[in-house]
């Protein structure tokens, strides 16, 4: 072994002996900081949605401490958090959980991104009993379990899209509608499916096709010459971006008409930017959107939200980095409230949380999932060659008119 | 019905375009390539690079097979002529680590989401407005079509062809006779991933990409050659369009949650029914 190996080794050494010091020193609170752990997809599949979670925690961790920070007992505190990569991966995900927990003595969980990995990292927080406030994890099967130390911004999955067979019903004079579905075969589109499947029975409405995606496909020529064959009121697609990007890409070249068009993912998938004109009269759902009227003292209206993440991350905030950014509000408030850094005290607190964010009230049921905020609905429009998102539904929030039927291929331009 | 039928073929042609690039290095090198579909989405990020350079992305066939023989040859000279004298399961998991590597150098620099390039061709409407066929698609068979035919006749006239074709039969032969097989290699390397390139742009107009799903592209030409056999192009056109057929009616008859699980019931039943008659052939010899 030469000199220089040996030098090398030693550095190594050093350096590793050096951080392993350092991250055991962290503690649920590290002189002026409350320290919170995320395991966030960095990389992998779920990698552009990781970051926008991400940027969205950070805009707020930014915003709050620049505000005064949290004030427990009478002293401030400022937030912090320790993030690891969990590359999309849900084993991953419970292991890093772990590793927060264990090594870095994290005593409040943020959120990871997507309900699958949230559904992995619950058992782990639920066992050491730490508060976990997450915001892109909204599968049904995730409040239905009993976990006592979860809480979710966010609506759950399955009111996605029950509000836009609502709609249907109503512009189809009160009178059921036939409804043709396919939905990817994952834990969050199922639950979407399950809204539907109620919202039809409420209605009285009839599914006549309902297929489901395979994950790995990206071709649905099928079910869509099954739909114009049987000619449904409404379609309703939901498979994340590749579904949406799919589905308006083949529905337009199959020219498939349908009077009303429902999704799923349509801004994460940028479909009005990606599929422009094509896009046209697709109905959306979304959990937020910057138009809403909700206010909060950090970060205003969602329009200035909007304004200020746009100057500091350079893009337009997605609804995912919306709901990142609510949640440390929300911890803020509870630490506040819980006037201790308590765990048990923090988790009574985070329980009767009763708030206005500018992402919209929060409220948690008995599940931990939020109850206090309906889901919206835009549709896509278009003026030119530049399409944008308008809110239609709830008529409260509605910028815009729904529009309704969607004109044939043959009368569009 | 037409409408599956037509959708179909034209969706097995493309799968066709890409077994033929596996069944020619799987018979010349005797490689399986794990990262057949990942060099597929890799040519299809190309010609999606080049439209939102603002070029139209059919040009993407033109070039992307350029670029792709080029990352072909790069990766026989790299990993491939290690493994391919070895055991064929070395040579399946060194592609499966490029694999791997490709996916997520994919996602590192064109990002985790799903992309589509638009090529604007409109659609062909037949019988009343009641089967539609996009341009998209049409262009994309003419184009596997075209680039086939164009193989065949390279592959039987030209000398490298030749060489080609005088390696998979026998390399030590060949190599006795003069033909330098390690550059044979290389060039066949680099002609599987040429078609994978056009393949993937084709894939850019038709349908979406994504780092992640190149498997089942690899998935589906694998099975095309086992069921066509090695260098038996005709075979592999047809069971090609054979095996887009069968997925669309599988689709449309049984729900679109059977399609690869119809899929693999056929790969089963063939290798049965293959062995089947194999077993009568040994029969008779007895």
């Amino acid at each position: 072994m030469n000199k220089l190996t040996k030098l090398f080794i030693t550095l190594i050494s050093a350096i590793t002996l050096m951080l392993s010091s350092i991250s055991t020193s962290f503690a649920k609170v590290d002189g002026e900081y409350i320290v919170l752990g995320a395991a966030i997809s960095l990389t992998g599949k779920y990698s552009s949605n990781g970051v926008h979670t991400q940027n969205g925690y950070n805009m707020a961790v930014d915003r709050i401490n620049k505000m005064g920070g949290v004030e427990v007992q009478g002293k401030k505190y400022k937030f912090e958090i320790i993030y690891y990569d969990d590359e999309s991966n849900p084993k991953r995900a419970a292991q890093l959980a772990e590793r927060l927990i264990n090594q870095d003595g994290v005593k409040y969980m943020l959120g990871p991104y997507s309900s699958g990995l949230t559904k992995a990292i619950a058992p782990v927080t639920e066992k050491y009993k730490i508060p976990m406030v997450e915001a892109n994890g909204a599968s049904r099967s995730l409040f239905t379990k009993g976990y006592k130390y979860l809480f979710a911004v966010l609506s759950p999955a399955n009111q996605y899209l029950e509000v836009a067979i609502d709609l249907a019903v109503e512009k189809n004079g009160g009178k059921p509608v036939r409804i043709a579905q396919a939905f990817e075969q994952d834990a969050f589109s199922q639950d979407v499916r399950l809204g539907i499947l109620d919202a039809a029975k409420r209605t009285g409405s009839e599914i006549i096709i309902d297929d489901k995606l395979p994950k790995e496909l990206n071709d649905m020529a099928a079910t869509l010459a099954k739909v114009k064959a049987t000619k449904p009121d409404v379609l309703v697609v939901s498979g994340h971006t590749k579904g949406a990007l799919t589905a308006i890409r083949q529905i337009a070249e199959m020219k498939v008409d349908v009077p009303m068009l429902a999704m799923t993912h349509c801004d994460a998938a940028k479909l009005s930017k990606q599929h422009g004109k094509k896009s046209e009269y697709a109905l959306c759902a979304s959990q937020w959107h910057k138009n809403l009227s909700y206010k909060d003292k950090f970060f205003g209206t969602g329009k200035k939200y909007d304004r200020d993440f746009k100057k500091e991350f350079g893009y337009a905030p997605p609804y995912q980095s919306a709901e990142s950014s609510a949640a440390l509000l929300v911890f803020k408030d509870a630490f506040e409230r819980a006037n201790s850094f308590d765990g048990d005290k923090v988790r009574d607190a985070l329980k009767v949380t009763e708030m206005q964010t500018f992402y919209g009230n929060i409220k948690f049921g008995p599940g931990g999932q939020n109850t206090a905020k309906p889901m919206i609905l835009f549709q896509v429009r278009c003026k030119g060659d530049t399409c944008e998102n308008k809110v239609v539904a709830p008529t409260k929030w509605a910028s815009d008119k729904f529009f309704h039927p969607i004109p044939k291929w043959s009368e569009r331009s | 019905m037409v409408q599956a039928s037509l959708d179909g073929i034209l969706l097995g042609i493309l799968f066709a375009l890409i077994a033929y690039g596996m069944a020619l290095q799987w018979g010349v090198m005797n490689i399986i390539n794990i990262a057949q579909g990942d060099l597929v989405i890799l040519g299809g990020y190309i010609a999606y690079t080049m439209y939102l350079a603002g070029i139209h992305p059919a040009w993407g066939v033109i070039v992307s097979p350029i670029i792709m023989f080029f990352v072909g040859w790069a990766l026989y000279k790299l990993v491939i002529n290690k493994v391919v004298d070895r055991d064929l399961f070395i040579s399946i998991l060194a592609t499966f680590g490029i694999a791997i590597i490709f996916q997520q150098l994919m996602n590192f620099i064109f990002g985790a989401d799903v992309v589509v390039a638009q090529s604007e061709y409109g659609t062909t409407m037949l019988f009343d407005n009641s089967v539609t066929l996009p341009n998209s698609k049409i262009f994309s068979a003419v184009v596997s079509i075209l680039y086939a035919i164009a193989l065949v006749i390279y592959m039987k006239k030209s000398r490298l062809g030749r060489a080609i074709r005088a390696t998979a039969q026998n390399a030590r032969a060949a190599k006795i006779l003069g033909v330098d097989t390690e550059k044979v290699y290389a060039a066949t390397f680099g002609i599987n991933a040429a078609l994978c390139g056009i393949a993937g742009a084709l894939i850019a107009i038709t349908l979406t990409l994504h780092p992640y799903v190149g498997l089942p592209y690899t998935v589906r030409s694998f099975m095309i050659v086992i069921v066509a056999g090695l260098g038996n192009l005709p075979a592999v056109a047809i069971s090609g369009m054979g095996l887009g057929l069968f997925e669309e009616f599988a689709d449309y008859i049984l729900g679109t949650e059977f399609r690869i699980g119809a899929v693999f019931m056929l790969l089963v039943f063939i290798l049965v029914y293959r062995r089947f008659k194999l077993s009568k052939k040994r029969e008779y010899l007895k």
